[in-house]
This record gives structure tokens, sequence and C-alpha cells, in this order.
């Protein structure tokens, strides 16, 4: 059975974890939609330069692990003299590193609307930005609602990287409550509930909007 | 109004327009007919630069299309083009679809922009179905949707691609006549079509391509009656007697 009085006892400790998980992740999110956004539309602009630079990142990016992303900003920044705490670094790599998931899953749904929406938009006048945004990208968005879902479960499980660095997120709180109970297996599981908490719903939540996105074509 | 000088085309190895010269005045409509992968589309998509030219010089509206220092987004205001698939933007609303660009391009009200665009619905006769997703319209319906969005830029240029092939017979009529009603407005048309009945009614001047080259430009009495090219009479007898 488990021993529910580390919950009650560490309550404060598990929800500042919390906190600083929902925030990072949420932090994240955001961060990394838009620069998704940005270098998916890199990548496939009409503009060489571009293209080359949005391959670039996603193909360097999501080819190293996290923690090393995490690290560049964690240690490598302080070396050009940036100092960042530990929560913001470890955020801004989180971000940097979903992105380039994000990127690609976004260029996949923009190939996949019509050619057609491009050139009745384009022939209308409107600039390749606005085309972008008004017409392709709200297309692609509905298209890309289930991958772009499963990236940011993914990502939310990921803000667990914090923990390695000090990042004040629901990991390092559980091994700090583990060092002072002794207790592993019981902390952790508490821990993971956390965590489900936030993707549970997470998860139903993008099936509905998925449902709702089918009916309103 | 529409000039093209010696206007040549390649796709790669491929050369899809050949030596192109052809001059359409102001409220001139024009025909292009001729066989599969002639290169009908390709040329009417020069006129918008939705295709870009290898060499020769083409002017519309005296602009010339391919100059490094043409605001092609400006030249695109003047030249409304409806597409044989339609493309109207699926998640937006009838409403929407024709009153984006005037908003965005011509930077009109929101209310002006939907009275503009009530007005052209009444024209193509489905002043009804301004609040409908594309979806829910039939495609004879989408097409004079498409048409409408084309018109509330208020353009100089109406560029037709095959706009009723992928029609139903019974709702192809209904956009030959918003088509018609246009030619009587005076608007500058170059359509590619099948419908020769069309063609023949309304056309000022038949253009009939093969394998990327004008072969013949006539009106259509004579170009119907007595066609001069072998090609085009083969053409003819195919489509007419299908
Ligand atoms: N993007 C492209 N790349 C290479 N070849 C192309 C491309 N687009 C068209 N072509 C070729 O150019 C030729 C002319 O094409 P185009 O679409 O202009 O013909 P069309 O006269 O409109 O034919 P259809 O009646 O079938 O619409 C065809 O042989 C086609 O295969
Ligand atoms: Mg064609």
């Amino acid at each position: 059975m488990l021993d529910f009085s580390i919950i009650v006892d560490y309550w404060d400790m598990y929800m500042q974890g919390f906190g600083h998980t929902v925030k990072a992740s949420l932090l994240a999110l955001l961060g990394s939609l838009l620069i998704g956004i940005v270098i998916a539309v890199f990548r496939i602009a009409p503009v060489r330069p571009l293209n080359w630079f949005g391959a670039a990142y996603v193909e360097f990016i999501r080819n190293i692990p996290l923690i090393l992303v995490v690290f560049v900003f964690f240690f490598g920044f302080p070396a050009l003299g940036v100092r960042l705490d530990s929560f913001t670094a470890g955020t801004l790599g989180l971000t940097v590193y979903t992105a380039a998931f994000i990127a690609e899953v976004i260029r996949a749904g923009i190939l996949s609307v019509p050619k057609g929406q491009m050139e009745a938009a384009r022939s209308s006048g409107l600039t390749y930005l606005q085309t972008m945004r008004y017409i392709i990208l709200p297309q692609a968005i509905k298209i890309v609602i289930p991958p772009l879902g499963n990236q940011f479960i993914n990502l939310v499980k990921n803000s667990s990287i914090l923990g390695v660095i000090a990042g004040l997120d629901l990991m390092y709180f559980g091994d700090l409550i583990s060092s002072e109970t002794f207790v592993t297996f019981d902390v952790y599981i508490f821990v993971a509930m956390f965590y489900l908490v936030l993707t549970v719903p997470l998860s139903l939540g993008v099936g509905f909007l998925e449902r709702r996105l089918a009916r309103s074509r | 109004m529409i000039s093209f000088h010696q206007v040549n085309k390649h796709y790669g190895n491929f050369h899809v327009l050949k030596d192109i010269n052809l001059h359409i005045n102001q409220g001139e409509v024009v025909v292009i007919i001729g066989p599969s992968g002639s290169g009908k589309s390709t040329l009417v998509r020069c006129i918008n630069r939705l295709e870009t030219i290898t060499s020769g010089e083409l002017i519309v509206d005296n602009v010339k299309v391919n100059d490094k220092n043409t605001d092609i987004n400006k030249l695109r205001r003047n030249i409304g083009m409806v597409f044989q698939h339609f493309n109207l933007y699926p998640h937006k609303t009838v409403l929407q679809n024709i009153t984006l660009a005037p908003i965005k391009v011509l930077g009109i009200s929101e209310k002006e922009a939907k009275e503009t665009a009530m007005y052209y619905l009444e024209k193509v006769g489905i002043p009804d179905k301004a609040n409908a997703y594309p979806s829910e319209l039939s495609g004879g319906q989408q097409q004079r949707v498409a048409i409408a969005r084309g018109l509330a830029m208020n353009p100089k240029i109406m560029l037709f691609d095959e706009p009723t092939s992928a029609l139903d017979p019974e709702t192809i009529g209904e956009v030959l006549d918003v088509m018609k009603k246009l030619t009587k407005e005076g608007m500058t048309m170059v359509v590619v079509t099948h419908e020769m009945g069309f063609a023949r009614e309304v056309a000022d001047r038949i253009v009939f391509m093969d394998q990327g080259r004008i072969l013949e430009e006539a009106p259509p009495e004579e170009f119907f009656a007595n066609p001069r090219e072998e090609r085009a009479r083969l053409f003819l007898s195919r489509i007419l007697n299908h």
C-alpha cells in the first residue's frame, strides 16, 4: 500500500514542483509552437537561404539528446557571459528542442494543404505571408492537431529534464523528498500521478478538439 | 491590355510555350482551345505570374509582368482568376471567401467589403448562401462563388482555366450564364474551355494551341466554319462529335 502520509507531509514541495512543471510546460509549449511555425515556414518558403536555415535547425536539434540541448543553455551560455537560472535554462532548452519536432509536424501539415489554395490566395493579391496566415496555416493546424497533441504530451514529460539541472520542477522535488524520506517507490509514484494530472486532460482535450474540428471541417 | 511578345517557357528540358505572340485588347473575350497538354493553362497562368516565362516579354495592364521591379501583388489585384477546381477556402464561409482579399489587399472596411460581396453574390444568383461553407454547396454554386470572389476585387481582367470541366452537366449552364453576363459588361476575359457553344456565342476571338504553339487565331464564325489548320480541324471534329 502506498504511504499517503508522504504526500500530505510534503504537499508544499509537490505543489511547488507541480507549479514549475506546469509553468515550464506552458512556456515551452507556446514558445515551441511559435518557433516551430516559423521554422516550418522557413523550410518551405520560396527563399533558399531560409530553407537551408530551417533544415539545419531541424536536423541539428532533433538529432542530439534533449539533455545536451539543455546543457548548452545551462553551461554554455554562462561561458558566453549570459547567466541563466536553472529553470530558465531548462525551459529554453525544452522549447528549442521541441520546436524542431513541431516544425516537422507543421511542415507536413502545410504540405498537405492543396496547392490550389496558395494559388487562389496569391492570385487575389495576398502576399506570401498573408496567405500563410489566413489560408494555409489555419487549414494545416487542423490537420496537425493529433500529432501536435502527441508532441505536447511529450513536452510535458520531457520537462522532467529540469530535474537534472535543479530546475525546481516535479522531478527535482521528487528527488529531494526521496532523499529526505529515504523512500523511493512511493515518492515517485506520486510524482507520476502529478504528471498524469497534466497529460491525461491534455490527451483528452486533443481528442475533443480533433472531433470538433472534424465536424466544422 | 495583355501582350505576349515572343514568349517562351521551359520546364527543365520541356519546351511548353513556343514563340507566343498574342495581343488582347481591353474588353475583349478570348477563348483558348486545344488538346490536352498543349499549354493552355500554362499560357493563362503566365498572365498573373503563377508561372514565370523563360524568355520574351509579357505586358499586362502596361506592366512588365516578369520585371524585377514589378510589384506582382499590386498587378494581381487587377486580375481575377477562376480555377477548374474552384479552390475556395474550405475553412471560411462564402462571405469570408469573398471579402478576404478586398479587406486585406485593398484595405477596405469589413462593412463595405460585405456589401460588395453581397452585390456580387446577387449577381451570380446565390445571395442565400452567404453564410454557408463551400462544402455545403454544389459544384456549380462553388464556382459561382469563385467568380464572385474574383469580381469583388473589381479587376480589369478575368482569367478562367476550364471553369466548367469539373462540373456536373446540369450545373455547367448556370456558370456559363454568369460568364456570359460578364462578357456583356465589357470585362476583359481569357477563357480556357472545351465548351464550344460558349466559345461560339461570346468569344471575340478563338486561339487554338497545339504543342505549345498558337496555331490559329480567328473570330469564332470564321474558326468554326473554316479552320485553316489541319490540326485545328481534327481537334474540332473530335470535340464536336464525341
Ligand atoms: N510543373 C510542371 N513541370 C513540368 N511539366 C509541366 C508542369 N506543368 C505542366 N507541365 C507540362 O506542360 C504541358 C502543358 O501543360 P498545361 O497544363 O499548360 O496543358 P493544358 O493545355 O492546360 O492541358 P489540359 O487541357 O490537360 O489542362 C503538359 O505536357 C504538362 O505535362
Ligand atoms: Mg489545363
